[in-house]
């Protein structure tokens, strides 16, 4: 005789996990002073040029590590490594789109939390997978570049309204692109009204300035709350 | 598009459940999916294949999934409307002061042993 099936109530969310060790790893941050950005896009948008243009302009008054993220290679960590003398590591998400808390906590036992004030981690190019899980940073933010259209707030509205910031990048090419970048800020808008938005070209170094400041800023407020 | 991370994290859960309940074998997990979760069912099943028939514990297991509608709730007319029909903006008022109240769930609701 086969024994009857018997149900065990679960009802929980599969995400309740990763909330939880994402909301314990911000504690730890908070305890150390350490910053974390969470910084996700398309891939193309033009993220690694933007932090090498970003940790030029503060890496004399932060102490900065970056953690890249990626399916395979470790081309951007390298990259990284070499443009700006600052630590670099390569994390693989073993062909999953995406980070969790806990690899991000791995990644951070890795860079080390004990000397830093800044830690950058360079999600998984993908405007949907990343936004749905948090990472325990401290701060999303997201590039959307030029090319990409300035609909994007509008087929990816989860991405922008888990972001504080998002950098406009490759500003430069405006005149050659339908980009209309009030009609962008009033999407981003819709979807976040809380969000910055900062133009920058990161190939030319315009407005980055402003990313930077705005960064230095959070990483103070975020020692000092 | 993230469903084979998905399957991982409900193995993991499932794993621990059957073991608080001193559970040797799961015959059927059960799931409740939002509509505007993201998540492809059919997707979801397919991973779940292949994963789950690694482990002892799940070899053979069903996934079920149940659908669940996607509502959103205008905060201008008070009304409900069917989100996948007509998006962010109620199309009572026009109003896009809208915020989804059910249909992002990505739930195990129990297991069958």
């Amino acid at each position: 005789m086969t024994d009857p099936i018997k149900v065990i109530e679960i009802k929980k969310s599969v995400f309740a996990d990763n909330d939880q060790d994402a909301r314990l790893l911000r504690g730890q941050l908070k305890e150390k002073g350490v910053y974390l950005l969470n910084l996700m896009s398309s891939p193309g948008s033009g993220k690694t040029t933007t932090l090498i243009r970003t940790i030029g302009l503060l890496k004399d008054r932060l102490r900065i590590a970056v953690m890249e993220a990626d399916i395979d290679s470790d081309v951007d960590a390298v990259i990284i490594r070499e443009a700006t003398g600052i630590e670099s590591i390569q994390l693989h998400t073993g062909g999953m789109c995406h980070l969790d808390a806990e690899m991000t906590r791995q990644g951070l036992d890795n860079v080390g939390m004990e000397n830093l004030d800044l830690v950058i981690l360079e999600n998984v190019g993908n405007l949907v997978c990343p936004a749905e899980f948090d990472t325990g940073a401290v701060c999303n933010a997201m590039i959307l570049s030029v090319p990409e259209g300035d609909d994007k707030p509008l087929k990816y509205p989860l991405m922008f309204s888990v972001c504080d910031v998002v950098v406009i990048n490759k500003t430069d090419v405006l005149p050659y692109f339908d980009f209309n970048l009030e009609k962008c800020r009033e999407y981003i808008r819709m979807r976040n009204p809380k969000a910055t938005v900062i133009p920058i070209c990161a190939k030319t170094g315009e407005g980055v300035d402003v990313f930077a400041s705005w960064l230095e800023g959070q990483v103070k407020d975020w020692k000092q709350q | 598009m993230h469903e084979l991370g998905i399957v991982f994290y409900i193995i993991r859960d499932v794993k621990q459940a059957a073991q608080e309940h001193g559970v040797e074998k799961v015959n059927a997990v059960v799931m409740n999916i939002g509509e505007v979760s993201t998540v492809v069912p059919e997707y979801l099943t397919d991973c779940w294949r292949w994963a789950a028939d690694k482990e002892d514990l799940l070899r053979g297991a069903a996934l079920k999934v149940n659908l669940l509608p996607a509502v959103s709730y205008c905060e201008d007319c008070g009304k409900e409307y069917p989100t996948v029909t007509h998006g962010r903006t109620c199309p009572f008022c026009g109003s896009g002061h809208t915020y989804l109240k059910t249909g992002n769930e990505v739930e195990i609701k129990e297991i069958e042993v």
